[in-house]
């Protein structure tokens, strides 16, 4: 009898601590929601700032923030695939190995601000990229490089070494193995991966602080050497400059909504992809 | 009835980071007949199976001397490509391991890539190894579903069809039936006799019955060592060793 009190105890504190979070995270969605939708329109999605931002939409920082996101998974997925493909198929299990891994995880925990002042001495001055979209996703990319390696990494050591040495004795190359067997079966663990690194990467500040963000072009990005309006910086200045507060704080809501949608949509869509490649695979 | 060397060991010591898990072993394995390996757990039988199509090369920081020549061919010689040893010589292993993909999928793979694209030679192909490997009745509606919800003995079976697809002369067993109901190591055991009239095979097992049943021939190995080789009727009838006797009545291992 005690121990099943106790025991009941034990799962309803594990339940309260469900429930606060979900209080949490359904306070967050709401006060956004609420606040936000009160300025979003048809012209707030479509149209430029005017009357110095108090007034228009947030368009161009909408596109500013799918081309950086866009740029920064062109340049870290294929590059972090490659480097958790190396790491885990090829190179031999040694403690030099061991060392880089452990650094590109340790990577994951540089401030981000770090990362813009890199990406600022690197491809803004260096590379003379300049302030521009080009340089943003270097370094939003940058960013996303360890999420990326270490999903993948991850994704590649569940792929049972069964299904490996089938496919090696059936004559194929390891690379033939990787290209036919490994990475289509990783491919869900993958896409993770890159899901959470859209999330981080759109929702970014401080790296697009010097590389990228302008608080206003008139129209809209001409190539990756413009350089963009982004959402989350877009708000960030909305809450810190101007001479209106209260109609920039409203901007600013509706701002952050548009970033959760964003968000959540590109979530969505990878999860459907994910349940789909498990559905074949299952 | 004289059938010629398929598969020769000639003095193989192979070892683990200096352990030493195979001792001078002498085979003669012969075309289309079934030669058994038997002997305890951790003698060195997939070790030596493993050896014959080149998968020991999978497992780092481990030697070799000797040779093992296929049809005159030595295997380990710098010239020769493991890629192309394994499309002569198949493996199925302990556990059914189909890929997860669809049931064709997986028969057509070794075909796929060997860069064969054209269509209907590959649904022959499929068609022809899934009826060999006594499946196709089975799955023969449903090629296009997940090769993960056969049964573990059709997934065996489906493993056997995928290397029947590509692989042309030998088959080797590594204790096909150790995770498989009697029903269905039956059917696999009665596969076997069925192929050795088109494919040299070699199977570990565990099963004395398994290996009096369905071999010709059968080597025994104990901590490393072959402790005999012979006909499969001389082994279990009157063996030259006392240790094989004493395995084969169950007395050890
Ligand atoms: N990958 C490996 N690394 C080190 N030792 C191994 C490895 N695989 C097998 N061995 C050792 O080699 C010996 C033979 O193993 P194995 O060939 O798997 O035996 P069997 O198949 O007859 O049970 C055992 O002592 C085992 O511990
Ligand atoms: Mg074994």
């Amino acid at each position: 009898m005690k121990k099943n009190i106790t025991q009941n105890i034990g799962f309803l504190m594990l339940f309260l601590c469900i429930i606060v979070t979900l209080i949490f995270l359904g306070s967050i969605i709401y006060f956004i929601s609420a606040r936000g939708a009160k300025v979003i329109s048809w012209e707030f999605l479509t149209q430029g700032p005017r009357m110095g931002m108090t007034q228009g939409g947030v368009l161009p920082a909408i596109i500013g923030t799918f081309y950086l996101t866009l740029g920064a998974i062109l340049f870290a997925l294929p590059l972090g695939l490659s480097c958790a493909i190396y790491l885990c198929e090829y190179s031999p299990k040694s403690f030099v190995v061991n060392i880089i891994r452990i650094s590109i995880n340790n990577l994951a925990g540089v401030p981000s601000v770090v990362f813009g002042l890199f990406g600022l001495a690197v491809f803004v001055n260096f590379f003379k990229f300049g302030v521009s979209i080009l340089s943003g996703s270097f370094t939003l990319g940058i960013l996303a490089l360890p999420l990326i390696i270490s999903a993948s990494q991850e994704a590649l050591m569940a792929v049972p070494q069964s299904i490996r040495e089938a496919s090696l004795s059936l004559g194929a190359t390891k690379w033939g193995t990787i290209k036919n067997i490994v990475l289509p079966t990783a491919l869900p663990g993958i896409l993770t991966g890159v899901i959470l690194s859209i999330g981080r990467v759109a929702g970014e500040t401080a790296p697009i602080l010097f590389t990228a963000a302008a608080f206003y072009t008139r129209g809209y990005p001409k190539s990756i050497f413009s350089e963009v309006m982004a959402l989350p910086y877009h708000i960030y200045a909305l809450m810190t400059e101007g001479t209106h507060p209260d109609q920039q704080k409203a901007i600013a809501y509706g701002c952050s909504l548009i970033l959760l949608f964003m968000v959540l949509l590109v979530s969505g869509i990878a999860i459907a992809i994910r349940q789909r490649q498990r559905g074949i695979n299952a | 009835m004289h059938n010629r060397i398929k598969i020769k060991a000639d003095s193989i010591n192979f070892f683990y980071n200096k352990v030493q898990a195979l001792k001078n072993i002498n085979i003669d394995i012969l075309e289309k007949q079934v030669t058994a390996i038997i002997g305890p757990s951790g003698c060195g039988k997939s070790t030596f199976i493993r050896l014959l199509n080149r998968m020991d090369e999978l497992v780092p920081h481990t030697s070799i001397t000797g040779k093992i020549y296929i049809d005159d061919v030595d295997i380990f010689h710098t010239s020769a490509d493991p890629v192309e040893i394994r499309k002569r010589v198949g493996m199925v292993f302990q556990k059914p391991n189909p890929f997860p993909k669809s049931i064709f999928e997986n028969v057509s793979y070794g075909l796929k890539i060997n860069g064969i694209k054209d269509k209907s030679f590959i649904e022959e192909k499929v068609e022809m190894s899934l009826k060999k490997a006594a499946l196709w009745s089975e799955v023969k509606d449903r090629l296009h579903e997940s090769a993960l919800k056969l049964s573990g003995g059709q997934q065996q079976r489906l493993c056997i069809a995928r290397c029947l697809a590509v692989q042309t002369e030998a088959i080797l067993f590594d204790e096909p039936c150790a995770s498989l109901d009697p029903i269905s190591t039956a059917k696999i055991e009665e596969l076997i006799l069925e192929l050795k009239k088109e494919y040299t095979i070699v199977i570990v097992t565990h099963n004395m019955q398994q290996a009096a049943r369905s071999s010709d021939y059968t080597a025994f190995f104990l901590l490393g060592e072959l402790i005999e080789f012979g006909k499969t009727q001389d082994i279990f009838t009157k063996p030259n060793d006392s240790k094989t006797e004493a395995y084969i009545t169950g007395r050890f291992g």
